[in-house]
Order: structure tokens, then C-alpha cells, then sequence
């Protein structure tokens, strides 16, 4: 099992899709909300979510499809 | 020395030990390093500092490594030049440039990472890392190469030779990867997660950070003690803009200066301008961007310190702008020509960024203010070569030459 901590960045149309539930309910892994913010027309949240490696993969590229931005907590990592 | 207390959480004020850790357990905000002012300011004075080394490591009391054993490669205490032509042509009459193109490795990250290979030593890491676009890699490869360690320093496969070589000489394991921007950085976040790595710029990011606070104590320094009325700083992740403002407030905390943080510019290009966006639109969320620039090492797109760089710039009344990469071409030309300083494409988002706002009235003729430059132009080359004219071409005669120089309208050459 790994845990990871990722940013989910939700555009304007994706604010009230309840992603996060269907991330748990569609692929095998538990799904953690450790912060979040709604302004105006866009919101974003941290999460940590634990499950096998493949299935966290599934579940982000999930998410990535349905408009959602999936980051590292740490934003850009790769720098000037 | 012992003046660091620990790390704390910039969002929820959770405390940790002084350890590689960067983002807080309980609400993944980012952490930061907290110092005991009270302590340095009863032990710190101005002439201990002027009688230090000349380099970052002067201001060693406000940088989180106690006693460590440094890994130094004399990073710091750069020029400031006074910018009479360029201030003459703006109409700013108080105008200097922190000319930060000549740290060893050829730009301001040797700051931070002289700070983070410090401390990675310290720590007990036997490798240091970093996910790079060019100047980042080069400070980690060059300070692994003094510390002496093992170094990894991964890279976009499509990175330009001559960034490469500028990385490969100082003996890293590069490697190269395929895929685009996104695929690089969770890939590396990965990496870093699972090996005991010491990655400058994710899990010793509270120390490094810290390393660009030091671009704001020598500008007070070289003011004469005093913070300036305005910077204008390129941005990327935020890091730097937000430490530099940091490091004016602490100058005032431990008593070294009056009060006195300067209004704050931030400068973004045009094609990777989250941070300049969200200001605009008066909002305090930024919307990440997929970065096209000719600057590449402010292209930045998802910023880790966007948001608190937003609050920064409200705190201080600040500015923020953007420039196209055709503006930013010009911006290197001009600071080249008119003060000898050959700077890298986010030197060209500086001064254009800087034009504009003086061309638009923000700044005051009289105020004193502080364009940083931060990369040096040979990083750059290709960015400003299609702009710049040919060399007049011609035989050995004289003949030649004048026909040349006339025709290429320059003025008569004055006789010795």
C-alpha cells in the first residue's frame, strides 16, 4: 500500500461534481481531505490518498479525465 | 550559534523539529523555518556583517544552519549598480540593478542551494537532487561537486545542449526524461517520495528557501542599511519573491534597519503568468497554466508560493506585471546596452516588466528602486540571437571598412 499527497484543482464547471466520492467508489483506495479552498469560480484541495500504486495511477488519470488538475502537493517540482 | 527553533506550518502554526520535512502532517501546508529573533538580535550588529566573508554566508546568523559544516562555493555579494542610462531612459532617476549574473554557477540559485547542500550534509544525506530546466541544475551539480556527494539531477530530454553541458561538467548522474512538463514533475515527485534522497527544492525547501532571503539583506547593505522604495523580481515558484520581502522584515526584526519593506513587484512572462493573472482578476486562487516562454526559468506554471506571493504583493501594496517574449527579447537588449549587463531571458521579464510600469506612471521618478537580474545571458544565448545584427563582414582593406561602417550608417571613426 502507498499513501500520496496530491492537488486537485477544480475549474469552474468540475466545483460541483463529487469527484473525490467517485474516485473511492470506482477504484480500490481511501480517499483523505486534508484542506481545501472555494473562491469565486474555482476551488482546489489537498488530498491523501492510500491504496496499491496501479490503482492510485487509475484513479488520478480518473480524475484528470473528468477536467480535474491532479498535482503533487508541492506544486511544480521541476524549477528554472 | 542555536538561533533556529525549529520548522512551523505557514497555514496551521503546527510546530516540528528541525528535520527534512516540508509539508505539515495534519493540513500539507508548507513549512517554514522559525527563528529565535530575540536571541539574534541581542548578538548580531551591522559591522560583524561588513567584517564577514564576502559572500551569502556573512548573514549566517539569518540563514537555518547553525553550526554545519558549509558546503561554499563564495555565492553572494554581487554588484549593485547604480543604472544612470537605463533610470535616464525610464525617467527614474533612482534606479539599481542587482546584478545577480555572476554567482559561480551564473545565477542566483547558488543562494538557496549553497543553504539546502548545507544542510543536506548536515543531515546525513549521501545524495543530493533536483528536477530541473537549466539554472537550478547547475547550482546542485556544482555544490554537489563541493560537498563532494553523490548528485541526480533530472532534466526534460529536450533541454538544449548547451544547457547540458553547462550541468554535465560538474559530473552529476543526469537523466534525461521523456514526456511532457507534467509527466516530468510527477515522476520526480514520485522519486522523491520513495528514495532518501536529499531534493533541494521538495523536502529541504524550508532551507532553501531561506538561501534567497540573502538578495534582499545585501540590497539593504548596499543601500547603506536601508530597504528601497520598490524591487521589481522575477517570478516563478514565488520562493524568491516572497523571501526577499521576508528578509527586508527581518533586517528590521533583529534591529539591523528601520522598518520598512519595499513596495513589491512581481514580474512574470506573459506566456507563464498565473501569479500576474490571479492579481488582475483581484482573486487569491491561482488557476495553474501550461507555461510557453522563451523564459524558461520562470516557466513555472502550477507556482508552490503563487498564493502567498498574491498576499505579499496586498501587504505591501505591491505591483505585478507581464511581458510577451518579444518584450522580453528587448528587456535583455536594453539593460545590455545601456548598462553592460548581459542578462538571461528572465532579466529581459525584469526590465520589461519595468519599462512598462514606468512607461505607465506606478513608479515614482524620485524612489529608490531595485530591478533584480538573477541569471546570466550565455544561459541564454539562442533567446536574443535572431534580434541582434550581423557583424560587418569584410577583406582585410580599409577600403572595405569604410565603405562598411558608412553603409551600415555608423558614425566616422574619430582619428587616434
Amino acid at each position: 500500500m502507498s499513501k500520496r499527497r496530491i492537488r486537485l484543482f477544480f475549474p469552474h464547471d468540475q466545483i460541483t461534481e463529487p469527484i473525490v466520492y467517485l474516485m473511492g467508489k470506482h477504484f480500490e483506495i481511501v480517499t483523505n481531505i486534508r484542506g481545501g479552498e472555494i473562491s469565486g469560480d474555482a476551488g482546489w484541495l489537498y488530498l491523501e490518498v492510500t491504496g496499491e500504486d496501479d490503482e492510485i495511477d487509475r484513479a488520478l488519470a480518473w480524475a484528470a479525465e473528468q477536467g480535474v488538475r491532479v498535482d503533487p502537493v508541492e506544486g511544480d517540482i521541476i524549477a528554472g | 550559534m542555536g538561533y533556529v527553533k525549529g520548522l512551523v506550518c505557514k497555514e496551521c502554526g503546527e510546530a516540528y523539529d528541525l528535520t527534512p520535512v516540508h509539508v505539515c502532517e495534519l493540513c500539507f501546508g508548507p513549512l517554514e523555518v522559525l527563528y529565535d529573533y530575540a536571541a539574534i538580535r541581542a548578538d548580531i550588529s551591522r559591522e560583524e556583517i561588513e567584517r564577514g566573508p564576502k559572500t551569502v554566508w556573512r548573514y549566517r546568523k539569518l540563514l537555518p544552519v547553525d553550526s554545519a559544516e558549509l558546503v561554499d562555493i563564495q555565492s553572494g555579494c554581487t554588484p549593485l549598480l547604480k543604472a544612470d542610462n537605463l533610470g535616464r531612459l525610464l525617467g527614474l532617476r533612482n534606479l539599481y540593478i542587482k546584478n545577480d549574473t555572476v554567482n559561480p554557477s551564473f545565477s542566483f540559485k547558488d543562494r538557496p542551494v549553497t543553504v539546502a547542500a548545507t544542510m543536506a550534509r548536515a543531515f546525513g544525506f549521501d545524495t543530493i537532487a533536483c528536477a530541473s530546466t537549466g539554472n537550478l541544475a547547475a547550482s546542485v551539480a556544482a555544490h554537489g561537486a563541493k560537498a563532494q556527494m553523490r548528485c541526480v539531477v533530472f532534466i526534460p530530454s529536450d533541454l538544449e545542449p548547451s544547457k547540458i553541458t553547462n550541468i554535465a561538467v560538474y559530473g552529476p548522474t543526469l537523466v534525461a526524461i521523456r514526456g511532457n512538463y507534467d509527466d516530468v514533475n510527477r515522476l520526480c515527485a514520485e522519486i522523491a517520495d520513495r528514495h532518501g534522497w536529499a531534493f533541494v527544492n521538495i523536502n529541504l525547501r524550508p532551507f532553501y528557501a531561506e538561501g534567497s532571503k540573502t538578495l534582499a539583506f545585501e540590497v539593504a547593505e548596499q543601500l547603506g542599511w536601508r530597504a528601497p522604495d520598490t524591487v521589481i523580481v522575477p517570478t516563478a515558484s514565488g520562493a524568491m519573491f516572497t523571501r526577499i520581502a521576508r528578509g527586508f522584515e527581518e533586517l528590521a526584526e533583529v534591529g539591523l534597519m528601520s522598518p520598512g519593506v519595499p513596495r513589491m513587484g512581481l514580474a512574470q512572462a506573459a506566456g507563464c503568468a498565473p501569479i500576474v493573472t490571479a492579481h488582475e482578476a483581484n482573486s487569491m486562487t491561482i488557476r495553474p497554466v501550461k507555461p510557453s516562454t522563451i523564459a524558461k526559468s520562470l516557466a513555472i506554471g502550477n507556482p508552490a508560493d503563487g498564493h502567498y506571493c498574491l498576499k505579499t504583493i496586498k501587504q505591501t501594496n505591491g505591483l505585478a506585471g507581464s511581458v510577451t517574449d518579444d518584450e522580453i527579447v528587448e528587456g535583455m537588449k536594453l539593460l545590455a546596452r545601456t548598462e553592460g549587463i548581459f542578462g538571461e531571458t528572465a532579466g529581459g521579464v525584469s526590465v520589461g516588466v519595468l519599462k512598462k510600469m514606468a512607461e505607465a506612471h506606478l513608479l515614482d521618478p524620485d524612489e529608490t528602486i531595485v530591478c533584480y537580474v538573477t541569471g546570466n545571458g550565455l544561459k541564454t544565448p539562442e533567446a536574443v540571437a535572431p534580434a541582434l545584427e550581423e557583424p560587418l563582414t569584410i577583406a582585410a582593406s580599409i577600403t572595405e571598412f569604410d565603405a562598411a561602417f558608412k553603409a551600415r550608417g555608423e558614425r566616422e571613426a574619430v582619428p587616434a
